[in-house]
């Protein structure tokens, strides 16, 4: 069965991409509040804040980047839970396929979907006068923090999408990781945060991951913190494979 | 050794059980359906029929007991079985942003065939559903969407079907038009295993028939063999033939005695 895993897989992709195209108002709303903090933060708070970091639109999008993955991946579990929901997932589960691509193409799926939305949301703040003094290689490296980040929350997301028993809870899951960034540096810079929170924010790994892309953008060295983001990034993805594998046997058992 | 594996039932199945934590869902099933025959398991709600069917399809392990499909373990030679079979389950497994001439593409494709729009065309003419091909299935009857279920189940040209409660929720018309595709099935040689809470239903397709009771087969025989475990005296009393409805109500006891006294 191994070597349909690859066919297989892209028929499979191919179908969940015609969902993407023909329900497009999912990256629309994937991308809009992202868009609406961005708008929020830069035109309302940022004349308070902007003062401290510089252009304020420069300092907030790699956070807003990160709220953008965490409200695109929510879509991943939905469409996993209508799929086993719909009956279509017993039926692939009892044809002769590779089993796990029916997995991967959902989270191949949501790889693509967040690159789209997150172009949206870049294109928007460059509108906004976000500029870069990043070259390619930056920009390569981004690209590439951002699918590590994208892939491990997916995985994540598979978890809720396998087990949840409505279609709210499949999706609810993401509100807590679209407030995350809200406690890191992504909008404030954290030496005003007091001591408990401050300790908490720069503990998490969106701050690690912000920090990262804000200096790669900035054309600044990235330092320690490269590590610190990849460290989690890597952590997240294994924890959340094994335990959305687990879910996944145990479903099918 | 294609006469021995044509000498082999389609399915067999031994000592089947499984329980659901607490829940004793099967207590050891048997039953074999022959080649190419139109078996029905009869069941109320809750009797354990998907079970069986899910057990068969590989999508659940059995907690004892075999199963074997078109000669292969289902424990042991899942790929094997799931190259054998198709399942249309409970519900339309179609997908609904797809037309209908893509959700046939899509299995095709999945099944390795050559030429998956030659076979899907072909499909959609004999399911009637080619002035609807290429319309998304969201926009579809519950019979159309239930022929296409049906028509995606062909592909690969399976040997053995399962079809689980394929006329739930369906209008008389509708059920008639599905009633139709899974006779058609049987024609071309095809193994069906059908549940049905529908008694008719098993009475109008079922080569044989088997009531699936507290977990285990209780009855299992063509209609003729059934309607005679009713003692014959009833057929006095009674001035026309026990129908099955009749026949599974009396073997399967609890929760008839309202009904009894509502009609007499």
């Amino acid at each position: 069965m191994k070597e349909h895993f690859l066919g297989d897989t892209a028929v499979l992709l191919g179908r969940s991409l015609r969902h993407i195209t023909r329900s497009l108002d999912t990256i629309i709303t994937t991308a809009m509040m992202p868009i609406a903090f961005l708008l929020l933060f830069v035109y309302v708070f940022g004349g308070a804040i902007g003062s401290r970091v510089g252009s304020y639109v420069d300092y907030l999008l790699p956070g807003i980047l990160i709220i953008t993955v965490a409200s695109g991946i929510s879509y991943t579990a939905f469409r996993l839970f209508l799929d086993l929901k719909g009956g279509i997932f017993e039926r692939f589960q009892s044809m002769p396929i590779a089993r796990s691509a029916v997995l991967w193409a959902h989270v191949l799926t949501s790889m693509v979907a967040n690159l789209i939305s997150i172009v949206v949301v870049v294109l928007v703040a460059v509108l906004m006068g976000f500029r870069s003094s990043a070259g390619v290689l930056a920009w390569l490296a981004i690209a590439g923090i951002l699918a590590l980040f994208t892939l491990a929350l997916t995985w994540l997301a598979v978890i809720p999408g396998l087990t949840a028993s409505t279609a709210d809870g499949a999706s609810a899951f993401a509100y807590p990781l679209i407030f995350l960034p809200f406690i890191s540096s992504a909008f404030v810079p954290t030496d005003t945060m007091p001591g408990p929170v401050r300790a908490f924010a720069e503990h998490q790994p969106v701050t690690a991951i912000v920090n990262t892309i804000r200096s790669l953008f900035t054309g600044q060295p990235v330092g320690a913190d490269i590590g610190v983001a990849l460290a989690w990034c890597v952590a997240i993805l294994v924890v959340a494979y094994g335990f959305a594998m687990v879910t996944y046997r145990r479903r099918i058992a | 050794m294609t006469t021995e594996v044509g000498h082999r039932p389609a399915i067999r199945v031994h000592g089947l059980e499984k329980s659901y934590q607490e829940l004793e869902v099967l207590r050891g099933v048997d039953f074999d359906v022959e080649r190419g025959s139109i078996f029905a398991l009869l069941g109320s709600n809750g009797a354990g029929k998907t079970t069986v069917v899910k057990i068969l399809s590989t999508l659940l392990h059995a907690d004892a007991g075999a199963a074997a499909v078109n000669g292969f373990d289902v424990a042991t030679q899942a790929a094997r079985v799931r190259e054998s079979i198709s399942l249309t389950g409970q519900f339309a497994a179609v997908d609904e942003i797809l037309t209908g001439r893509e959700n046939l593409v899509l299995v095709a494709r999945l099944r390795h065939v050559a030429h998956p729009g030659a076979v899907a065309d072909d499909l959609l003419d004999r399911f009637s559903l080619s002035d609807a091909a290429a319309r998304k299935v969201s926009t579809y009857s519950g019979g159309m969407r239930r022929r296409l279920d049906i028509a995606m189940s062909l592909i690969g040209d399976p040997e053995v079907i399962f079809l689980d409660e394929p006329t739930t929720g369906l209008d008389p018309q509708a059920r008639l038009e599905v009633w139709q595709a899974v006779r058609a099935l049987a024609a071309a040689g095809v193994t069906v295993l059908l549940t049905t809470q529908y008694l008719d239903e098993a009475e109008q397709l079922a080569d044989r028939i088997a009531i699936l009771h507290g977990g285990r087969i209780i009855v299992n025989g063509t209609l003729a063999e059934l309607k005679e475990l009713l003692p014959p005296a009833r057929v006095e009393y009674v001035e026309k033939q026990p129908t099955l409805e009749e026949v599974f109500l009396a073997l399967t006891g609890d929760q008839t005695g309202d009904q009894k006294q509502e009609q007499s």
